[in-house]
C-alpha cells in the first residue's frame, strides 16, 4: 500500500508537469499553428537559468526562481520576435524546421557553457513539503511539485478565463481572420504564447531538476514526451494537455513500479497507441462545431 | 468640418500580383450616412470593404492603384491593426464569431483597439441594441442561430467604438422577419450613434430602404450611383436588381436577363 502511493504521488506530479510544459506547447500550436519541435530545450533552458542564478551568482532560491521564470519569458518574446515573425506568412513548414535548428542551438549552447555533466542543486526545500504517513513517506519536491503547479493552473486559467488579453489570445486560437478584424493584435499574440510556453516549459523543466538532477540530454528527451501528451489529450486542448500529461506520468510511474523499470518509456506508447485507436482526436480533442 | 468620411479614389486591387479584381473604383462615403454597395455575386464588393479594412492583406491582395482617403488621410495598404484604431471596423461575411468562446467573450474582443478597457458600458449599449444576446450570453457562440450571429458580429463591431461600420451582406442566409430586424437595428445604430455605414448587399430591396445613397458594382466597376430613392425608381435597377417589371410585379430571372443583353450595349 505504501509502495503504491508512493508511485502514485510520484506519478501524479511528474505527469503534472509534463501537463504544465505541454500546455505552453499546445498554446503556440493553437494560435500560430506551429509544431514547436524545441520544447525539451526550454525546458533544459529554465533548469540551466535556474543553475546559473542558483550556483554562479549565488542568489536566494525564490529570487533565482522568478529570475528563471522571467528570463524564460523574455526569450520566448526573443525567439518570435527575432527568429518566427520574420516568417509569417511563408508556408508552416519552414517555421517548424526553424524550431527544429533553435532545438539544436540550444542544446549547443548549453553543451557548450556546462558540458553533458549531472547537476543538483543545493538542497533547499523545506522537510515540511514533504509527508509521512506511517511507513508512507512523500518526498518534500513532490509536495512542492503539486503545490507550484496547482498555482501556475489556477493562475492561467483565470488569465485565459477572465483578463482581455487572455481573451484575445483565445480569439485569435479560434478565429485568426476575425480576431484580425476587431483589430486584435495577432503578432503580439503570438510573441506572448512564446513567452508563455517558455516561461512554464522553464519551470517545469526547474522542477524535474530538482527531481531527477540537471543534464541537458534527460532534459530535452523529457521534452519529447510532448508529443505523447498532447497527442493524448488532443493537440487543441490545454485541460486536455493537463489530463493527458498525468495520464503519461502515471502510466511511466506504475510500470517502473510493478513491471520493469526499463519499460517505463515504452509501455506509455502502447497505451497511447490503443487511445488512439478508440479516438483519433486524442482524448480532448475538439470535433468542430458543426452547426455554423 | 469635412462631410466626407470616406474617399476611394480609381481604387485597383490586385490579388497574388495577377489577378485584378477591382478595376478603378472611386466612391465616397459623408459623416452619418448609410451607403449601399450593391451587386451581384462576385462583382466585387467584399475586396472593396476589405480594401479600407486593411484586410487585403492576409490574403495576399493589395491596393496596386489609386487612394482611399480617411477624413482625408491616405490609409491604403495600412495593417488592420492600425486601420482599426481611426476607428474603421469591418463585420465579415459569414459572420465569422468565435465558436468556442461565449457571447459575452465574443463581444470582449471588440475592445482590442484599446486595450480591453473599460467595457461593462459597452456591453450593456450591445444589449440595448440585441435584448437576444442576453439571454445567451454565457452560452458558446457555435451553438448560436444565424440571427443571433448576426447580433452577435454587429455588437462585437460595436464594441470597438467605430466611427466607420462595414457591414459584408449582413442578410445573407436568414429568413426575411430576421432580416427585417436586422436592418431596423441597423437603422437604429446610424441614428443613434451616429455610426456611419457601408452596407454590402445583394438584397437591394432591403437595402435601398434604409440607405441615403448607393452605388452598384459590376465586374469590379462602379456602374451606377445615386440617391437610394433615385435607385429604388430607376427601371434598369428595379428590373435586375429588384427582380419588378415596370407593372411592379416580380420577373423571372430569364426575362431580366434582357436587360443584361441590353447592357451590354450602354
Ligand atoms: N483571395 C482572393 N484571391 C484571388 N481572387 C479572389 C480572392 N478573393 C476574391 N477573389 C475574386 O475576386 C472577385 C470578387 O470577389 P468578391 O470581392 O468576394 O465579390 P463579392 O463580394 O461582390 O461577391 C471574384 O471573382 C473572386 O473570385
Ligand atoms: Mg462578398
Amino acid at each position: 500500500m505504501d509502495f503504491f502511493v508512493q508511485i502514485l504521488v510520484g506519478g501524479l506530479s511528474i505527469g503534472f508537469l509534463y501537463g504544465l510544459s505541454a500546455m505552453g506547447f499546445v498554446m503556440i500550436f493553437k494560435s500560430s499553428s506551429v509544431l514547436n519541435f524545441a520544447h525539451g530545450e526550454l525546458l533544459a533552458i529554465g533548469a540551466y537559468f535556474f543553475l546559473a542564478f542558483v550556483t554562479w551568482a549565488k542568489l536566494p532560491i525564490l529570487l533565482s526562481f522568478l529570475l528563471a521564470l522571467a528570463a524564460c519569458f523574455l526569450l520566448g518574446i526573443i525567439i518570435e520576435r527575432i527568429l518566427l515573425r520574420p516568417l509569417i506568412g511563408e508556408p508552416l513548414i519552414f517555421v517548424i524546421m526553424l524550431t527544429v535548428g533553435l532545438a539544436a542551438m540550444f542544446k549547443g549552447l548549453i553543451l557548450l557553457l556546462w558540458g553533458g555533466n549531472l547537476f543538483t542543486y543545493p538542497d533547499f526545500l523545506p522537510k515540511a513539503l514533504g509527508v509521512q504517513w506511517g511507513i508512507v513517506r512523500i518526498p518534500p519536491v513532490y509536495g512542492a511539485t503539486l503545490i507550484i503547479g496547482t498555482v501556475f493552473l489556477v493562475l492561467f486559467g483565470l488569465f485565459f478565463k477572465f483578463s482581455s488579453q487572455g481573451i484575445y489570445m483565445r480569439s485569435v486560437a479560434d478565429n485568426q481572420r476575425a480576431a484580425l478584424s476587431l483589430g486584435v493584435h495577432v503578432k503580439r499574440v503570438f510573441a506572448l504564447s512564446w513567452a508563455i510556453a517558455a516561461l512554464v516549459a522553464g519551470m517545469s523543466g526547474i522542477v524535474l531538476g530538482i527531481i531527477n538532477g540537471v543534464n541537458v540530454h534527460d532534459l530535452s528527451a523529457i521534452g519529447l514526451k510532448v508529443f505523447p501528451v498532447v497527442i493524448l489529450g488532443g493537440l487543441d486542448s490545454i485541460g486536455g494537455a493537463i489530463i493527458g500529461g498525468i495520464i503519461i506520468g502515471l502510466l511511466e510511474n506504475f510500470t517502473s513500479g510493478y513491471l520493469s523499470p526499463s519499460l517505463r518509456d515504452v509501455v506509455p506508447y502502447v497505451v497511447l497507441v490503443l487511445i488512439l485507436l478508440l479516438k483519433p482526436y486524442g482524448l480532448f480533442g475538439l470535433k468542430e462545431i458543426e452547426r455554423v | 468640418m469635412d462631410r466626407m468620411l470616406l474617399q476611394l479614389n480609381n481604387v485597383s486591387v490586385v490579388y497574388s500580383d495577377v489577378i485584378q479584381v477591382l478595376k478603378g473604383v472611386s466612391l465616397s462615403v459623408e459623416n452619418n450616412r448609410i451607403v449601399s454597395l450593391l451587386g451581384s455575386n462576385g462583382a466585387g464588393k467584399t475586396t472593396t470593404l476589405k480594401a479600407v479594412s486593411g484586410l487585403l492583406k492576409p490574403e495576399n491582395g493589395k491596393v496596386t492603384d489609386g487612394t482611399i482617403l480617411y477624413r482625408g488621410k491616405e490609409i491604403q495598404n495600412q495593417s488592420p491593426e492600425t486601420i482599426t484604431r481611426h476607428g474603421i471596423i469591418q463585420v465579415l461575411e459569414g459572420r465569422q464569431p468565435f465558436k468556442y468562446l461565449t457571447i459575452e467573450e465574443n463581444l470582449r474582443v471588440g475592445t482590442a483597439t484599446r486595450w480591453g478597457k473599460p467595457y461593462r458600458q459597452d456591453l450593456e449599449k450591445v444589449y440595448h441594441y440585441f435584448p437576444a444576446l442576453w439571454e445567451r450570453r454565457r452560452g458558446l457562440a457555435g451553438y448560436c442561430s444565424g440571427g443571433e450571429l448576426q447580433m452577435l458580429v454587429m455588437g462585437r463591431a460595436l464594441m470597438a467604438h467605430p466611427e466607420l461600420l462595414l457591414l459584408d451582406e449582413p442578410s445573407l442566409g436568414l429568413a426575411p422577419l430576421v432580416v427585417k430586424e436586422i436592418f431596423r437595428i441597423i437603422r437604429q445604430i446610424n441614428e443613434e450613434e451616429g455610426t456611419t455605414i457601408v452596407l454590402v448587399e445583394q438584397n437591394a430591396r432591403m437595402a435601398l430602404q434604409i440607405a441615403h445613397y448607393g452605388y452598384v458594382m459590376e465586374n469590379g466597376k462602379i456602374v451606377m450611383e445615386g440617391l437610394a430613392g433615385d435607385l429604388c425608381a430607376n427601371p434598369d435597377i428595379r428590373e435586375f436588381y429588384l427582380g419588378l417589371s415596370a407593372a411592379g410585379n416580380v420577373k423571372s430571372y430569364t426575362e431580366v436577363k434582357s436587360y443584361r443583353r441590353r447592357k451590354r450595349w450602354l
